[in-house]
């Protein structure tokens, strides 16, 4: 039970997201979009959050799109992870969110609010980082349609009032190979001890990382020594784990050295799999 | 626009009826079934969303009750354990016996049977995918598996 009370908003359009959160934001009430709603409920219900209003946005139509546009797959950032799963439309993003927490929370959690929220693993934006995908989002200001890097670092930089629309991700990536792999201490439904989304473009490996660190991060300089084809593969993983973005944690989850030897194992394998054609996903 | 700004009279389709009852715009939908509904077959345990008790049916897919807004069900239908009439999961449950104390039973079957309407082609690999969403205490897990292979038509 959520001990407090807010109101209850369910918009038919943008412009009325828009309307309404500066409305309710002038009136003091302090209030959040919602989408699946999971994070704001269970951090709710143990008074880690509190708001004056909720505005449940995941009805609007553009925030309900999943289709092939031009040269873009569009996805709202209301569909569920469930939905993006089973139309697979673009198999590493289908994988990855097929295991962010458990398959009937899937059926809850969307797009928008696994790339918005505030637990740290945002597993679904390791395959938007890896084809420089752009996000369109809306504000009682002003649209815009900007590419991922430069609204997510380390977690989703919008502004207050600002609602994420959409994704739109490049068709000619969605079809390149992929490996995703994810790694938990004990169960399979857990949090990753680390995640990796992988694809082959233009012979060249793109990676990108959640749980490793305490963020999700794709990183250009891991790329660019892993796909130094002057060296041997052993030494490429060795270069690229000298250049991670961030100290590796040590925390119950698992030990610095743990978490770093997974990843020196995962990135040979990957990039081996990659290089020769012989995918294996996990 | 649809706005409740306070506690107020709500209308939901539930179980195939139109169900009426005061809710709390922050009132979970596991909240408004039990406590204002008295359909509590949705069972409360973690309310986290972790163990998957308080599981129903929301058109037609698996939803944790607890990490839902009653407000949200508006304009959805809702199927509880009680909106089950004698469908084959729930003799399936009896007859491989699978179950123990029961409390979690009432979460698995409305997930099962989710999976069945939507999946009755499901392979073993979707089976273990879709129950890994439910905890059983007593540990009865290889019963409820032999159940709801029982009833697939492609087991």
């Amino acid at each position: 039970m959520i001990p407090f009370d807010f109101e209850y908003y369910r918009p038919q359009s943008i412009t009325n997201a828009a309307d309404i959160f500066q409305t309710l934001e002038e009136s003091g009430k302090n209030p959040v979009f919602y989408a699946g709603g999971t994070e704001i409920i269970s951090m709710a219900r143990m008074s880690s959050i509190t708001t004056g209003a909720v505005i449940d946005v995941k009805e609007i139509p553009e925030l309900k799109a999943m289709e092939f546009n031009g040269d873009d797959l569009v996805i709202g950032a209301g569909v569920t992870l469930t939905q993006i799963h089973e139309a697979n439309l673009f198999p590493l993003l289908a994988q990855a969110c097929a295991r962010v927490a458990d398959h009937t929370i899937q059926n809850k959690i969307t797009l928008g609010g696994n790339l918005c929220g505030t637990i740290i693993y945002r597993e679904a934006v390791l395959p938007l980082l890896l084809t420089n995908a752009y996000l369109v989002i809306a504000s009682v200001k002003n649209a815009r349609r900007v590419p991922i890097n430069e609204v997510f670092s380390k977690r989703m930089q919008l502004n207050r009032g600002e609602l994420l629309v959409q994704v739109h991700i490049p068709r000619n990536y969605v079809s390149c190979p992929y490996v995703h792999v994810k790694r938990t201490k004990e169960d399979k439904i857990h949090y990753p001890l680390l995640t990796v989304c992988a694809l082959l473009t233009d012979n060249q490996v793109r990676a990108a990382f959640s749980g490793l660190v305490n963020f999700p991060f794709r990183s250009v300089e891991m790329e660019e020594a892993l796909n130094d084809i002057n060296l041997t593969l052993e030494q490429r993983v060795e270069q690229a784990l000298n250049k991670l973005p961030a100290a590796v944690p040590d925390n119950l989850e698992g030990s610095a050295g743990y978490r770093t030897f997974i990843l020196k194992h995962l990135l040979t394998s990957i990039v081996n799999e990659l290089e020769t054609g012989n995918v294996t996903n996990s | 626009m649809l706005q409740i700004l306070n506690e107020s009279l709500i209308e939901l389709h539930i179980n195939g009826e139109i169900r009426k009852a005061l809710a709390r715009p922050s009132d979970t939908l596991l909240f408004f079934l039990r406590e204002r509904l008295g359909l509590t077959g949705a069972k409360p345990g973690c309310e986290n969303g972790d163990c998957g008790a308080c599981t129903v049916l929301v058109d037609g897919w698996p939803v944790k009750s607890c990490l839902m807004l009653a407000a949200e069900a508006i304009g959805h239908e809702v199927t509880t354990i009680e909106g089950l009439d004698k469908v084959p999961i729930q003799q399936a449950f009896v007859d491989k016996f699978a179950f123990q104390c029961g409390y979690c039973t009432p979460g698995f079957i409305m997930n099962c049977q989710g999976l069945i309407n939507i999946h009755p082609d499901a392979s073993d690999e979707v089976i273990h995918e879709w129950l890994q969403s439910n905890i059983c205490r007593c540990t009865s897990y290889q019963e409820i598996m032999e159940a709801i292979r029982s009833v697939l038509p492609s087991q």
